[in-house]
């Protein structure tokens, strides 16, 4: 029997966390993501949880202490933020190429300077190459369902590959929503238990972890790496539709809202997505053809897939809460034009890239309202298409 | 070196996920003698004491023990590092341990 409580994003990660019942929770404390690790900690201080917990004196430490317990063979978990997320970047791509399934919440939030504790996707993004699966959310109801996939698809023996959630820092990690809660039992029969394909601690079949290789086998052991990330498309729809069958809510790489006989659509991640829908909403009341599409999962990114959802549409405008100097448009962007780049029919949709929310700056109704009227002006006027970075609700 | 062109090693499909080693003690197939530069340790048992610093010391593990005895170096695995000659604590001639030129055969 599910429940519901009244949860933030953040407790509803530490809820999830400790149902699926992880060996080993390291916590170095950063905004927004903090409550999480003082949600869990409690649960392990009142008994109800039974996992060792590590108090890193950095991120650095953190994601390192995860590296080692997981090499251990055990469940492991943090959590982290901004600032935290960056410094533990170099291990990152440890994580992900000893393949070890370590789960990290990233509660998104802006990368100094200027030093700020709000909103965007600028830490997630700058760690967008380090191979690790990326999922975002919308909600606290999403996060907390993605924390428990999460894990099934980490420890899967064909992904075996680190996975961070992220959620929206203070928009979702901080809002109270009623949130439906899977049972303990039910959430421990879907995750099932963490076979480690190796562990430290197995005397009887001892490995070398981390070992030096030279040009003689580097390469054929980065191509190998590929293997997780490539299997992962097929395991997280697998665990998005097994979690909908058991738990109702089901979960590909990205939600399609009103997309089918849109011509007009906008594509984003995370909690922005609300709004959004509210506008597609109205603007279809007033007859207008228009949509969402939400991603999901951004690495891997699913080309195929956002092709096939996109294709149809006269012109499509990416919002980006993130932003890469020096280049044309935001990561989402340039991956959502690039996917777009391989039809067979070469009649494009126009691809336009916006800015959106950095440090917590909002989008609100009207924001959305104007991106579409835009797009369907450059679209209608036929002008000679310059693709400029728009920035929304800046100071301009 | 550009093994992408020959047709032995593993490929990159056959090689263990993570890049890990399961083979424990396969550091013997590599024979890290060929990096000594132009000098190696010799050993002379007459003034040995068995102290078997030089055992414990030796990073290749290249220390030949025969019984209770330091019986000589195994040059397969020794690099020339002399920690060996270092570590040994005895000071009367002839020393146990020294370091000797070695001519490198090219």
């Amino acid at each position: 029997m599910a429940s519901i409580k009244v949860l933030n994003g953040n407790a509803a990660v530490a809820e999830a966390v400790g149902q699926v019942h992880p060996d080993v929770v390291v916590s170095n404390p950063v905004a927004p993501a903090t409550p999480i690790l003082e949600r869990i900690a409690s649960f392990i201080a009142e008994g109800w949880l039974d996992a060792e917990i590590i108090n890193a004196e950095s991120a650095y430490s953190a994601i390192s202490a995860c590296i080692g317990a997981s090499a251990a063979g055990g469940r492991v978990i943090s959590a982290t933020a901004s600032q935290g997320l960056a410094a533990m970047h170099e291990l990152l791509f440890v994580a992900s190429s000893l393949r070890l399934p370590i789960v990290i919440a990233v509660a998104n939030r802006a990368l100094s300077a200027p030093i700020n504790i709000h909103a965007d996707h600028s830490d997630a993004m700058a760690q967008r190459d380090c191979g690790w699966i990326q999922l975002f959310s919308e909600n606290s109801q999403e996060t907390y369902d993605n924390i428990i996939q999460a894990f099934k698809i980490a420890e899967h023996p064909d992904v075996r590959n680190p996975v961070m959630v992220g959620l929206d820092g203070f928009i979702t990690s901080h809002e109270m929503t009623n949130i439906w809660l899977v049972e303990t039992g039910e959430v421990t029969d879907f995750v099932g238990k963490c076979n480690p394909a190796y562990s430290l601690l197995d005397s009887n079949n001892p490995v070398t972890v981390g070992s030096l290789d030279t040009p003689d086998y580097y390469f054929e052991h980065k191509v190998n790496q590929l293997q997780g990330m490539e299997n992962a498309r097929k395991v997280i729809k697998e665990v998005g539709k097994e979690f909908g069958d058991r738990f109702s809510r089901y979960y590909g790489y990205f939600e399609s809202y009103k997309l089918e006989d849109a011509e007009y659509a906008i594509v984003l991640m995370s909690s922005a997505a609300g709004a959004a829908k509210e506008v597609v909403d109205e603007l279809r009341s007033n007859g207008e053809h228009v949509g969402l599409l939400k991603l999901r999962v951004f690495r891997p990114f699913p080309h195929q897939e956002l092709k096939e959802a996109l294709s149809h549409l006269e012109a499509i405008a990416v919002l980006d809460r993130a932003l890469i100097p020096g280049s044309f448009g935001g990561p989402l962007f340039n991956e959502t034009r690039a996917a777009l780049y391989d039809m067979e029919d070469k009649n494009l949709p126009l691809v336009f890239p916006y800015v959106y929310g950095l440090g917590g700056r909002d989008i609100t109704i009207d924001n959305f309202r104007d991106v579409f009227r835009d797009i369907e002006e450059k679209n209608t006027e036929k002008i000679e298409i310059k693709t400029e970075l728009a920035f929304i609700n800046l100071r301009q | 070196m550009n093994p992408g062109n020959d047709n032995d090693g593993k490929k990159w499909h056959e090689l263990p996920g993570g890049g890990i080693n399961p083979d424990a003690g396969n550091s013997l197939e590599n024979y890290t003698g060929y990096l000594r530069r132009g000098e190696k340790p010799q050993f002379n048992p007459d003034n040995c004491i068995n102290c078997f610093f030089c055992w414990v010391f030796c990073p290749e593990n290249a220390i030949i023990v025969d019984g209770e005895k330091i019986a000589g170096i195994n040059y397969d695995y020794c690099k020339g590092c002399g920690i060996c000659v270092n570590e040994c604590p005895v000071s009367h001639e002839p020393l146990p341990l020294i370091m000797v030129e070695e001519k490198i055969e090219l």
